[in-house]
């Protein structure tokens, strides 16, 4: 099977990949580009750990073909911090203890930072409704909502 | 020498700092289970089973062999075969042929989702293509998915030849029990007439799934020379290397296993299910080879824990005095033995002091995939029938729930079922922090119920190691052999920091491979913090007395006349303030001038560890419409004993209580009239989302466990223990049902409103 020549932005980065068609971006990101940030959890779109923003909309990339990736514009958790400075909500994770096996984070951090994008200042019902396609085991979700909020409330302050 | 550091003021421990392995985690960077790769790898896939019991006939991969990309295939005729023998400790007792067996099916195929070949490709598309040119010959069997039908007459035998262990004298006749045990304290019989009420009870329970994220993932490479290694998820990289050495017939010291970053295991990945298919498929192959589960894979293929069939009989005076109790506990093991029920035995009623108990257990092999630990392995479902059982006794005689338990709670000396002695406090303490709770005396609304239960769990300690160097910039590297699942390089950064006394940030804790350190246990049985904590403190220890030693070198003084305080070595007795004192950092700079590198190392075979114990309460409102019940409160307070780092201490509370709120309300394995599961996918099995849930509050009570230089005990699983039951109190706090049957799902609750 001949393979597509793909043309993207990948966290604001020019990439050409080559994928086969049955190939999803999930699979393409992390065994093609090496960009294993983004993790399988159940390939279904159920879990929500491979969760990445397709031109700033939220994404299970385990849903979305590598082909259709063409000339969109694609953010991974590896596109979140600023060379070494964390993302307000990276930082927040750690120290409100957000993450345990750390695991959902990273799809867990794409959904947070596109419900900001969208709401700045969010209820915890929001939050919790916002977040309920990301499924994390470990904590219970109390450490991953109060990071959000409080990363919320820095945002917010930051920009008055 | 534990006095020295509990008498001064603790500085690291107790405080939360950041965890040192957070920013990879955060930024993407940390290689976990599947993240890992080499030049040349190729990708394995595994054939299974679409059936639940069935006779292997015949297996012919010829035309996958021949399929192009297709590099090398595997089936249990490539292992060893294993003797017939329960090795280790009965209550975790592992038995190599059973293991093998699991792996790649032999004689007969036991469940759905059993392996039966593995096929290495150059892409995983090529290997799953080979995978549908197997042809294998089936002859089917009847199969069993209930406990109480698998231990029926005239059940389909999963193993011909089974006879029940510790019945005497042995049945003549082979069933699919494998196991019956029985624990007794004086004479509940005679008891049972002396009470002026008795409540009894039956109950089942449902299959959950640990449910981690992350699905099982390894990577080998194996060399001509007969040397592997191994990279994978799992709980324990040692356990990983005994396992797969001694399944394929290797030297454990040419078995070298990394630990990857660890996606969540909650006891589910103790065990091997692909490191052995990609040794041998490596050695097989001349390349690496990758090896990673599909969700649906994890669910038919790795253990979830038992399901169970219950009874319990608690006999009580009218001043709520328990004076005997009995429990019947038959647990699934799936298709191999080796259920939790003997810690379902042990468990259900270690919290109280009842003179007279009989706890009996069966273990009882089905056509499920083989159970293996989940959290507190066992003690959650017997908890939940003894649990349910002590509320409609509290009913029965018209006090509180917790009064019930504070009045009968075990203390220190009081006897347990299997001969020992309650060694530790704590108990009442926890009941009495969930009791002053302020929202235990919050009006309730309509529809609405509050529920109590309890939960105890060993706690583990055991084997562990450790290495430290010391840096010429003062800085050390604590290696140790733990994987960390929820934050445990966090803890020991502390506990290493606080011996030293160098600063948290001044600690790099590493996990090392299995050539790189002493044999170190599981992260398992809530043991990391306690007894992997211990050999890091021992390990600090030597490094304070080389330091010292180092500094009486460097002063030309006797090292007698040399102590360590605050991080740094002075001089004292008859030196006392003869030189301005050393620090850390100082002495770490003069390495090479006095004697060269600075490392300790340390092992242990830790002992002392003290129970957890969770009590906690639950406020549901039921939906009399739909049957859902809300969780509208819930408060859970540990004995954590110290704690380290206790924003993780909390952590572990609120995740092992939504663990149990899933268990609860919603997951189950659902299995069709053909023995095949129907809810292989977070979809259909449904664990809890942010959405389902309030904050959950978590008291940390700290009674330290005298054991442990810092008063550790672990926290990690008795918090899992309470919720099933407290919620079903609360269910019928809110509706005067009694749920019985988990999960309590909106059907169910339905129907027995409607009853």
């Amino acid at each position: 099977m001949s393979k597509q020549h793909v043309t993207t932005q990948i966290n604001g980065n020019s990439v050409e990949f080559l994928c086969e068609t049955r190939q999803t971006l999930l699979e393409v990101l992390r065994d093609e580009l090496h960009l294993t940030g983004t993790k399988e959890g159940c390939g279904t779109g159920d879990c929500g750990a491979c969760t990445v923003t397709v031109d700033s909309k939220m994404v299970c990339s385990c849903l979305f073909l590598g082909v259709e990736a063409e000339g969109k514009s694609i953010q991974t958790i590896e596109g979140m911090a600023q060379g070494d400075k964390l993302h307000v909500l990276q930082r927040k994770f750690t120290e409100h203890a957000a993450l345990q096996c750390g695991i959902c984070t990273p799809g867990m951090l794409i959904a947070a930072q596109t419900l900001l994008e969208r709401n700045p200042d969010p209820t915890e019902e929001q939050t919790r409704y916002w977040l309920s396609g990301n499924l994390c085991r470990c904590t219970g979700y109390n450490q991953i909502i109060h990071a959000v909020l409080d990363a919320a409330k820095e945002l917010r302050g930051a920009k008055s | 020498m534990n006095d020295i550091i509990s008498e001064k003021k603790l500085k690291v421990i107790g405080t939360s700092p950041d965890r040192p392995d957070g920013v990879p985690k955060l930024t993407g960077t940390a290689q976990y289970g599947a993240d890992h790769s080499l030049p040349g790898m190729l990708w394995a896939k595994v054939l299974r089973s679409p059936h639940a019991h069935a006779r292997l006939l015949k297996i012919d991969y010829t035309k996958a062999l021949a399929l192009p990309g297709v590099k090398g295939i595997i089936t249990s005729a490539d292992l060893p075969e294993q003797k017939f023998d329960y090795l280790g400790p009965e209550r975790v007792a592992q038995n190599f042929w059973h293991m093998t067996r699991n792996i790649l099916a032999r004689e007969k195929v036991l469940y759905e989702g059993h392996a039966i070949a593995a096929v290495a490709a150059t892409t995983s598309a090529i290997a799953d293509a080979a995978l549908k040119l197997i042809v294998v010959d089936y002859e089917i069997l009847p199969h069993v998915i209930d406990v109480e039908e698998a231990m029926a007459d005239n059940a389909p035998l999963l193993f011909e030849d089974m006879i029940t262990r510790g019945v005497t004298p042995p049945p003549t006749k082979a069933s699919n029990i494998s196991k019956r045990i029985q624990f007794q304290l004086g004479d509940p019989d005679s008891a049972f007439k002396t009470a002026e009420e008795i409540v009894e009870m039956h109950f089942k329970t449902a299959p959950v799934h640990q449910g981690y994220i992350e699905p099982h993932a390894c990577l080998a490479r194996a060399d001509q020379d007969g040397q592997a290694e191994v990279w994978s998820s799992s709980q324990g990289h040692f356990v990983i290397r005994t396992m797969t050495a001694k399944l394929l017939g290797m030297k454990t010291g040419d078995l070298r296993c990394h630990a990857s970053e660890i996606g969540g295991a909650f006891g589910g990945k103790t065990v091997v299910y692909l490191e052995p298919l990609a040794v041998a498929l490596s050695r097989k192959t001349g390349h690496p080879v990758k090896i990673t589960m599909t969700r649906e894979e994890v669910f038919k293929a790795s253990g979830p824990t038992s399901g169970a069939s219950m009874t319990i009989k608690i006999g009580v005076m009218r001043d709520g005095t328990l004076v005997a109790a009995e429990g019947i506990f038959k647990y699934q093991a799936g298709a191999f033995p080796g259920s939790p029920v003997m810690n379902g035995c042990m468990c259900g009623f270690a919290p109280y002091d009842i003179a007279n108990a009989r706890t009996i257990g069966y273990d009882v092999v089905c056509n499920r995939p083989k159970a293996v630990a989940y959290r507190a392995p066992g003690s959650p479902i017997s908890a939940f029938a003894v649990e349910s059982t002590m509320d409609m006794v509290a009913k029965r005689i018209g006090m509180d729930p917790i009064q019930l338990r504070l009045k009968n709670i075990a203390k220190i000396g009081t006897p347990l079922l299997w001969g020992a002695k309650h060694g530790h406090a704590g108990f009442a303490e926890t009941l009495q922090a969930l009791q002053k709770h302020p929202h235990y005396q919050s009006p309730l609304g309509k529809n609405q119920g509050r529920g109590v239960a309890v939960g105890y769990w060993f706690n583990g300690g055991g084997e562990s190691s450790c290495t430290v160097n010391v840096n010429e910039d003062g800085t050390v590297v604590v290696a140790t052999g733990s994987p960390d699942i929820g934050g445990s390089r966090a803890s020991t950064a502390q506990m290493a920091a606080e011996t030293l006394g160098i600063a948290y940030e001044g600690v790099r804790p590493i996990i090392a491979d299995t050539n790189s350190v002493g044999y170190t246990q599981a992260t398992g049985g809530s043991r990391v913090t306690f007894a992997t904590g211990m050999t890091v403190i021992n390990a600090c220890k030597k490094i304070i007395a080389e330091m010292c030693l180092r500094a009486a070198k460097i002063w030309k003084i006797e090292s007698e006349n040399v102590i360590w305080e605050d991080g740094s070595a002075r001089p004292a007795g008859k030196r006392a303030g003869e030189f301005p004192p050393l620090t850390f950092k100082e002495i770490a700079a003069k390495r090479t001038a006095t004697g060269g590198p600075i490392v300790a190392s340390d092992s242990v075979n830790a002992e002392g560890q003290a129970p957890g114990f969770s009590a906690q309460f639950c406020d549901v409102e039921v939906d009399p419409e739909t049957g859902a019940v809300k969780i509208v409160r819930y408060v859970a307070a540990q004995d954590v004993g110290r704690a380290i780092h206790p924003k993780y201490c909390e952590g572990q509370i609120t995740g092992g209580v939504v663990q149990g709120i899933g268990w609860a309300l919603n997951e189950e394995y659902i299995y069709n009239s053909a023995g095949r599961l129907e809810n292989a996918g977070f979809l259909d099995y449904r664990m809890p989302v942010a959405s389902d849930i309030p904050m959950i509050e978590a008291i940390l009570v700290e009674v330290p466990n005298p054991n442990h230089p810092y008063g550790v005990k672990g926290v990690a699983e008795a918090n899992i223990v309470p919720p099933m039951a407290a919620i079903a109190n609360a269910v019928h706090g809110a509706t005067g049902r009694r749920l019985t049957d988990l999960p309590m799902s909106p059907p169910k609750v339905l129907a027995a409103l409607d009853a």
